[in-house]
């Protein structure tokens, strides 16, 4: 329990936890559609501002789980209520609370079938999520994990678009079948660590080298799938397309870190032998998902297809850092994966400001609205391009620190990423060129409007952090270095104690 | 007082059988039946802590078995209240109904007291037979008329099994020379290895793998769940399976000496069970018969728990069973609520539920979502329980195989829910639900969800309830 530094006093992330779920009850009773709207609105800012409450109070210093809660649960399987925050969670906890807000503004008008429920959902799907970044049981964090399921399968498959249950089964059968190995794999730790579900107790030990492979491949399954790794990257462009504007950017911003924070928090320190073995494998993968991610995009005429493909290869940009295994590739994944939910997310609420106005999500059908939709085309434009990582956006310096830290492993591997790079200038240049310029024959688009202020105030924040990470990453890179060190310094040792062994 | 439930039950069967005599009224019935099963759960629940031998030491009250009576006293209060219209069942045969629902409670409450092989074989029978006749009571006003070739097949395959059963037991008793459960499980470790023992244990459990529905005493399953009225089935599908649970305890508890080729079969049946309950669940398009074949798959699960021979493993098969019960009563009540007239229910009729019925929708959905085993339901913990249970004893095989089944069923579970909440609902009408069904189905919900969330005190129960009998 040393890992843990205990929470002194008021419990900040149990309340961030069950405050979107107790806001949820409310509206079981309440069924007002405009009520429900601004409830949800309220409930979500709410722990927005709450969770920035965590930020002065974080200690950089440490690679020990902060404001850590600990309570007894299901005794007689020794389960328990414990969480905590880390270098490798706060920000992607901070992004869950902080885009909430705006899925929830995003949807004001786009939803407009059984409002009270959709934002059950959405409040729900809020619970899970932090409670998945937090939960330091292995058994509440899988509770989560899965849990979250059911209200993202409805958001699909309720006000989803033709092809919702299509969509939304394949989603969920996709998922659960991918978690369901990492159940067995929690179990057998739980027997392999003296009864105990807590994860930290559940890293850096000498499991056996076939079990570790096991073990890897049962996390491998469930994470891969998550992010989603190419080969199973499938049902993301199907569940992206199908989802409603809320619904997609929360997969996108949130649900896809879930797979490789997974990898940074289970796959790494549980299976460090393994990881060793089966690295090559993965970083190959990863190269596979962007080339492949980058050539699809390329080829989509549906804007959100466009940019789910896209998000095939950025994530395979995130995985390359994981996988590299040092600290410039670890800290640049950890970053492209905040950099990824602010660029990705601000461009699905883009393309769905379009289709509430052509109700098409085609590129043909949303050519040439330069001119009559000027500022958003600016910040579909400024989103592209940290989409391409420009210099100067986020996106530049996460992928950069990411190259880097791939060159210093493996030229080769670095150099096989870099078309990943061309192309998605490429793709991301070609939409832009038809959204703002198109052909001679455009359709025409002169009846729309612009963005109104509500729009505006949707995107402005994205906006803001796409050049606050662009120009100053240092802030963000100085919370996550204590435990991204941490952690490469546990593996080496690690690795250094199974040389040494070996050597008798 | 030890026997004061058994007097009660008999008490409502005698006055169901005056009832039957004259001609009362539909309200009269109805109210007598709901008042009838909550006199008889209260005075379960008043016996709880009674402890005795009756009848020689064939009968024995513990809390094992009070706890059991309690269980199955409350589903079947469950299933009289939501049922109470009848719907399904024959206008002048309504009274007569619930004469053999009670003689069968009364054979299932003694059942789960009986420590003899004759006293559970009449027991068993006593329960058995009075469902027989209620699968054919089934109206035929909606065009149905398959209840009589299901009654028929329920008789055939239950008669087939308590062959089965009496076979073994006289085999058993002419190993042992005793009937008593105590006086068998002294001599069995000395007989352990004999073939014969070992094919008279598995014959016996034969009658109560029938009971819960294990491959390869599966076949009556879907048939039955078709052609019985709604009501008969939610209790067929609930009730018994309960107390099969309860005597496979107590006979698996001595059949844990017998070592290896016991632990091989049981491990076989529960695959088979769960592969064949989940595949054949797959293609169907009858509610009902999907749930039949979804219980399959169940059962192999809480095999899972009854083969670690363990306390926890025990422990963890009732906490299972009983939730298990919880999710079938919340499934058959939507289904009885929206069948208006007690006809079978396609998945396709409950397409916009959502619409028509909100509550009854949410309700099916908490249930199929825990019938399928996602958290924070009891269906994920009783399933997390149980594999967890299997793995400390290194069943690593079978706990994934187990846990791929889990992944193939969610998808028929799914296709339910997708009926009900995103489809609309193409023409049909309004559910009608009375504020019975609807407070029923939110006490349901909240049950399924905190046992789900909080299973610690049931556990600790069940755990305290097997000591008194290992």
């Amino acid at each position: 329990m040393d890992q843990l530094l205990l929470n002194q006093g008021f419990p900040l992330l149990s309340t961030l936890i069950f405050l979107p779920l107790a806001g949820s009850l409310l509206l079981f009773v309440v069924r007002d559609p405009h009520f429900a709207r601004y409830w949800t609105l309220a409930v979500t800012s709410i722990v927005a501002l709450l969770s920035l409450t965590l930020l002065p109070k974080f200690d950089r210093d440490t690679a020990a789980f902060q404001f850590a809660e600990h309570h007894p649960w299901i005794e007689s399987l020794n389960i328990t209520y414990v969480i905590g925050v880390d270098g490798i969670s706060i920000l992607l906890i901070l992004l869950t609370t902080l885009i909430m807000p705006f899925c929830v503004l995003a949807s004001w008008t786009y939803i407009k079938d059984r409002v009270p429920a959709f934002m059950i959902c959405m409040l729900i799907m809020e619970t899970a999520m932090i409670g998945v970044f937090v939960a330091l049981d292995f058994v509440l964090f899988y509770i989560l994990w899965e849990a979250m399921l059911i209200p993202m399968y409805f958001l699909i498959g309720i006000w989803g678009g033709p092809r919702k249950i299509y969509a939304s089964i394949k989603f969920f059968l996709y998922t659960l079948a991918g978690s369901i190995l990492l159940l067995v794999a929690i179990i057998w730790l739980y027997t392999a660590n003296g009864y105990s579900f807590f994860i930290p107790d559940m890293m850096w030990k000498d499991y056996p080298f076939t079990a570790q492979i096991l073990l890897f491949i049962a996390f491998f399954l469930a994470f891969a799938i998550k992010v989603p790794m190419f080969p199973f990257h499938t049902w993301l462009p199907a569940a992206h397309v199908e989802a409603p504007t809320a619904g997609s950017v929360i997969l996108a911003s949130i649900l896809l870190k879930m797979g490789t924070y997974g990898f940074l928090r289970f796959a790494l320190p549980i299976t460090p032998e393994a990881t060793t073995t089966l690295m090559p494998y993965v970083l190959w993968l990863s190269i596979a998902g962007i080339i492949y991610g980058g050539l699809t995009a390329l080829a989509q005429q549906d804007m959100k297809k466009l940019i789910a493909y896209s998000s095939v290869g950025h994530m395979g940009f995130v995985t390359l850092g994981i996988f590299v295994l040092n600290i410039d590739g670890i800290e640049g994944a950890i970053l492209q994966m905040i950099n990824h939910g602010i660029t990705t997310g601000a461009l699905f609420l883009c393309v769905g400001m379009i289709y509430e106005r052509t109700h098409s999500r085609e590129l043909s059908s949303a050519t040439g609205i330069g001119q009559y939709m000027p500022v958003f085309v600016t910040l579909i434009g400024i989103f592209s391009l940290s989409s391409l990582a420009f210099p100067g956006t986020n996106s530049f310096v996460g992928e950069f620190m990411i190259l880097a830290g791939a060159f210093r492993h493996d030229v080769p591997l670095a150099l096989a990423a870099i078309p990943g790079a061309v192309l998605a200038a490429a793709y991301m240049l070609r939409m832009l060129q038809k959204i703002i310029w198109g052909g001679t024959n455009n359709p025409d688009q002169s009846w729309l409007t612009d963005l109104n202020s509500r729009e505006i105030i949707t995107l402005a924040p994205f906006l803001f952090f796409v050049f606050w990470i662009g120009l100053g990453p240092q802030p963000f890179l100085a919370m996550m270095h204590s435990s991204v060190v941490n952690l490469l310094d546990q593996f080496h040792g690690y690795q250094q104690a199974i040389t040494a062994a070996g050597m008798y | 007082m030890l026997f004061l439930p058994e007097l009660t039950i008999l008490g409502a069967g005698l006055l169901f059988f005056l009832l039957t005599l004259g001609q009362p009224s539909e309200a009269t019935i109805k109210n007598c039946a709901s008042a009838v099963a909550a006199v008889i759960l209260f005075t379960c629940v008043l016996c709880v802590n009674q402890t005795g031998n009756l009848f020689y030491g064939a009968y024995r009250v513990d809390l094992f078995s009070q706890i059991f009576k309690i269980l199955i006293a409350a589903a079947t209060l469950v299933v009289f209240l939501f049922g109470n219209g009848l719907k399904g069942i024959k206008q002048d045969s309504r009274p007569e109904y619930y004469l053999f629902l009670l003689v069968s409670n009364l054979g299932l409450v003694m059942l789960v007291s009986s420590v003899e092989l004759l006293a559970i074989f009449i027991a068993l029978e006593l329960s058995s037979f009075a469902v027989y006749i209620m699968v054919p009571m089934r109206t035929t006003a909606t065009g149905i008329f398959f209840q009589m070739e299901a009654g028929i097949k329920y008789l055939l395959f239950g008669v087939m099994a308590t062959g089965f059963m009496l076979f073994g037991m006289s085999y058993i008793f002419g190993l042992t020379g005793t009937t008593s459960l105590d006086g068998i499980a002294e001599q069995l470790p000395i007989l352990a290895n004999r073939p014969a023992a070992v094919v008279a244990m598995l014959m016996i459990l034969s009658g109560f793998f029938y009971k819960l529905a294990i491959f390869p005493f599966h076949f009556w399953v879907p048939d039955v769940y078709e052609g019985a009225a709604n009501e008969t089935t939610a209790f067929i599908a609930a009730v018994p399976k309960m107390a099969a649970v309860a005597l496979l305890i107590r006979l698996t508890s001595l059949a844990s000496h017998q070592g290896e080729m016991v632990l091989n079969l049981l491990m076989v049946c529960s695959i088979l069970s769960m592969f064949y309950g989940n595949l054949s669940a797959l293609v169907q398009k009858d509610l009902k018969r999907m749930l039949g074949f979804s219980g399959i798959a169940h059962a192999g699960f809480i095999l899972l728990g009854l083969l670690t021979f363990k306390l926890t493993g025990y422990a963890s098969a009732v906490y299972y069973i009983v939730g298990y019960a919880l999710m079938n009563l919340a499934c058959f009540l939507v289904i009885c609520q929206v069948a208006a007239k007690g006809e079978n229910l396609g998945i396709s009729d409950l397409s916009g539920l959502h619409k028509r019925a909100p509550i009854l929708a949410l309700t099916l959905t908490v249930a199929l979502f825990s019938l399928a085993g996602i958290p924070p339901f009891v269906g994920f913990t009783g399933k997390f329980m149980l594999l967890l249970g299997a793995l400390r004893e290194d069943h690593l095989l079978l706990v994934t195989l187990a846990a791929i089944n889990t992944a193939i069923a969610i998808y028929y579970y799914l296709s339910v829910v997708r009926m009900t909440f995103c489809s609309d609902s193409n023409g049909l009408g309004n559910v009608q639900t009375g504020f019975l069904a609807n407070s029923l189905s939110l006490i349901l919900v909240t049950v399924i969800i905190v046992m789900g969330v909080a299973p610690s005190w049931f556990v600790a129960l069940a755990e305290s309830a097997i000591k008194t009998i290992l």
